[in-house]
């Protein structure tokens, strides 16, 4: 039990999952749970409450149990002690302050993330205003690599997302080129498929391979199946660059998706083993293997919040994702609906909260900035949060044609976004990619040109013929 | 080269092989008025979808020929509820839930099948033509068939709660999914074997996007048709059934109302 007073009011909470979900900014998704803070004063008293706890709290006293909870059982067995020592003597609040404080220097924050765990990282983001998340998150660099060098400092990628809603494959190839044409696709080139069957997945697989191959770009593709429809698709030795896989933060929910760790294991050692990563100058091969998707409110969907804060059960996500050094992360924010994020209000909020998490806790965080036509939201929240993650330097965000993706039925960005994020923060694409960019006309000097010439042109030619 | 926004994108011989937004044109690297317009009009459509009310007048009328329907509804009270509380549109109305005990058959029926507006009221004119095939296709199984639900303010799991009081081993439900921007009215449709109050999305299977310029009717009742019979067959659904005749099996559909 957790107390405070409040001017004359008192205030107490029931334990710590209740002083954390009450501490929360106001979220449809934690009122629709039942878990959310009852009026403003309530929230803040818990916030005070909050900031005085020490940090190492959260290494006893655990919000989902240890002994039912596979999730827990990797968050404790995985965490760095000495890692932690530089903060392990703090208080919540201290801690913010610590964060936003010039000790914490992008190297100091990158040693001590291992030493984090996802409900530390989850109670000083309740804490923290927008402007704190964006602060702090722009001093974690986490860079990772395959067949190009993503989330390197000053740098911005796109994943381009050619979807089609019955997977025609001319379809997929008119937006891939189109993306293409704009200089989008260095995160990866991933189709979410119609058709989830191994045989469509497999056909899509090589026609995006033979496409990357044939224009010879420095990127990867990825069908973003169920892993299991991956692991067959590699059994059958389909070109499968990246394993992608919505994960969540308690086993329950993971369950929910029909993963546990154990496949994910199987998948990313399946995955590995294939070596299809680039070699790069220093002789290493690109080994991150996995793309993650997560998204505030996909625990309570499925049933299985355990009593948790939906902003809270989303960084523990983090740590299932954490365990594969995955290439990219992204946080799918607007997509679940109004009932777990009502508005562009708390929308922008939940992207800031995610990707400052993610990157806190070592993980390559891109969003995908989007909407729902069911949410009381639209393209000027989008460009808020667009803008405010390009300051705070998110790895990547997603390149849909005109922002509007016929197949999930959803808003997203589009190529066009990406190029105000360039401009407006000079951020260029992968380097390796840039230089394919400049190297084939698309850019010159980073400026977007049209090529008249060349192997991608002919290819449109070639298929609008 | 020309200045025109259209000039710098001159690939929009692509757009026959997709209604994605592609070769918008660009001024400087941003989007033209004349596409800026359009996308905000689709929205405005979209958003007008998401709070129609469903008509399933011609349907109950006469579409069902022989067989008989019945109109539930979720707890959600109206849309805004039903927007913003899910659980509630996963439970049946105190008053369906005594209607459909009134309609409990000995033995009980193979299959229950629902549809329901979901997410797009407008999106219940695609049922027609998918019971058109399905129905029959049933029957050629060997399977016998409830009544049709016609259900309003419904989320998927609702089918699941009428399939428990009915005993039904299996159920489709048919469901308005998430308008998007070109598509206001596709229909999903998800297959559930011997479902629960506790069923989880992963023990489903979902055929999407049904609609005439995404996936048409016939083809979608086909594929359910077989899931049907391997589900019955194999007793179970989901992530541990593959559909091996190369058919949308899309499981976990994030689109799901």
């Amino acid at each position: 039990m957790y107390h405070t007073t409040l001017g004359q009011t008192h205030f107490s909470f029931a334990d710590l999952r209740d002083l954390l979900a009450k501490a929360s900014v106001l979220k449809s998704g934690d009122e629709l749970a039942g878990l959310a803070a009852s009026s403003a004063a309530e929230r803040e008293a818990a916030r005070c409450c909050l900031a005085g706890l020490p940090l190492n709290l959260f290494l006893s006293e655990l919000l989902i149990p240890y002994e039912t909870d596979e999730v827990t059982r990797l968050i404790v067995d995985s965490h760095d002690a000495a890692a932690f020592v530089p903060v392990s003597g703090l208080s919540v609040g201290a801690f913010r302050d610590w964060l936003l404080s010039d000790m914490a220097s992008p190297a100091a924050l990158s040693a001590l993330s291992s030493g984090l765990t996802p409900e530390m990282v989850a109670a000083v983001c309740k804490l923290m205003r927008n402007q704190d998340l964006v602060l702090v998150a722009r001093k974690c660099q986490v860079v990772t690599r395959f067949r190009n060098t993503i989330g390197l400092r000053g740098h911005f990628s796109t994943r381009l997302q050619p979807n089609h809603p019955t997977d025609d494959r001319r379809g997929i190839l008119a937006s891939t080129l189109d993306g293409l044409m704009f200089g989008a696709g260095d995160a990866v080139i991933g189709v979410n498929p119609a058709l989830d069957s191994v045989d469509a997945c497999t056909g899509l697989l090589h026609m995006l391979d033979e496409l990357r191959q044939s224009l010879n770009i420095p990127t990867q593709s990825c069908v973003l199946t169920h892993v299991t429809n991956t692991i067959a698709c590699i059994e059958r030795g389909a070109p499968v660059d990246l394993v992608f896989q919505s994960v969540a933060g308690t086993q329950g929910a993971n369950a929910g998706f029909g993963i546990d760790l154990s496949l994910l294991d199987e998948a990313h050692a399946a995955a590995q083993s294939l070596q299809r990563g680039a070699v790069f100058p220093d002789g290493r091969r690109g080994q991150n293997v996995m793309y993650f998707e997560t998204g505030q409110g996909s625990a309570l969907s499925s049933g299985a919040h355990c009593g948790v804060d939906q902003q809270t059960m989303e960084a523990r996500a983090y740590a299932v994702a954490r365990r594969y050094q995955p290439l990219l992360v992204n946080t799918v924010v607007g997509f679940i609906g109004p009932e777990y994020l009502y508005d562009g209000k708390q929308i922008i909020r939940a992207g800031l909260e995610d990707h400052f998490c993610g990157k806190l806790l070592g993980l390559p965080m891109g969003c995908d900035v989007c909407y729902t036509n069911h949410a009381e939201a639209d393209s000027d929240d989008m460009d808020v949060l667009l803008t405010m993650l390009g300051a705070a330097g998110a790895n990547f965000i997603m390149g849909v044609p005109g922002a509007d993706d016929i197949m999930l039925n959803y808003q997203s960005t589009s190529f066009h976004d990406a190029w105000y994020v360039r401009k407006v923060f000079g951020r260029p694409p992968a380097p390796e990619f840039a230089a394919w960019l400049e190297g084939v006309g698309l850019t010159s000097g980073g400026e977007l040109q049209l090529p008249f010439a060349g192997l991608l042109r002919e290819r449109l030619l070639e298929l609008g013929r | 080269m020309s200045d025109e926004p259209g000039t710098l994108t001159p690939w929009d011989n692509l757009r026959r092989y997709t209604d994605a937004r592609i070769a918008q044109g660009r001024v400087g690297t941003s989007v033209p008025t004349a596409e800026l317009l359009k996308f905000q009009q689709a929205h405005a459509l979209a958003r007008d979808a998401v709070h129609a009310e469903a008509d399933f007048s011609a349907l109950s009328q006469s579409g069902l020929g022989q067989y008989a329907a019945l109109h539930v509804r979720s707890r959600a009270a109206h849309r805004s509820e039903y927007l913003r509380r899910p659980d509630l549109g996963r439970r049946l109305h105190p008053d369906s839930a005594r209607l459909l005990q009134a309609a409990r058959t000995d033995p009980p029926p193979d299959v229950l099948m629902m549809v329901s507006d979901g997410l797009s009221a407008l999106s219940v004119r695609q049922a027609q033509p998918l019971l058109d095939v399905l129905l029959p296709g049933l029957l050629a199984l060997g399977l016998n068939t409830a009544p049709l639900l016609l259900a309003t303010q419904a989320r998927v799991a609702l089918a699941d709660e009428a399939a428990v009081i009915l005993g039904a081993r299996l159920v489709i439900h048919l469901i308005g999914e998430r308008p998007g921007l070109s598509s206001p009215d596709s229909l999903g449709a998800y297959l559930t074997y011997q479902p629960t109050m506790q069923t989880l999305d992963s023990a489903r299977n979902c055929v999407s996007n049904i609609r005439p310029a995404g996936l048409d009717a016939g083809t979608a009742a086909r594929r359910l048709l077989y899931l049907a019979a391997e589900a019955l067959r194999r007793g179970l659904s989901g992530v541990d059934l593959k559909d091996e005749s190369a058919g949308p099996n899309t499981v976990l559909n994030p689109t799901t109302p």
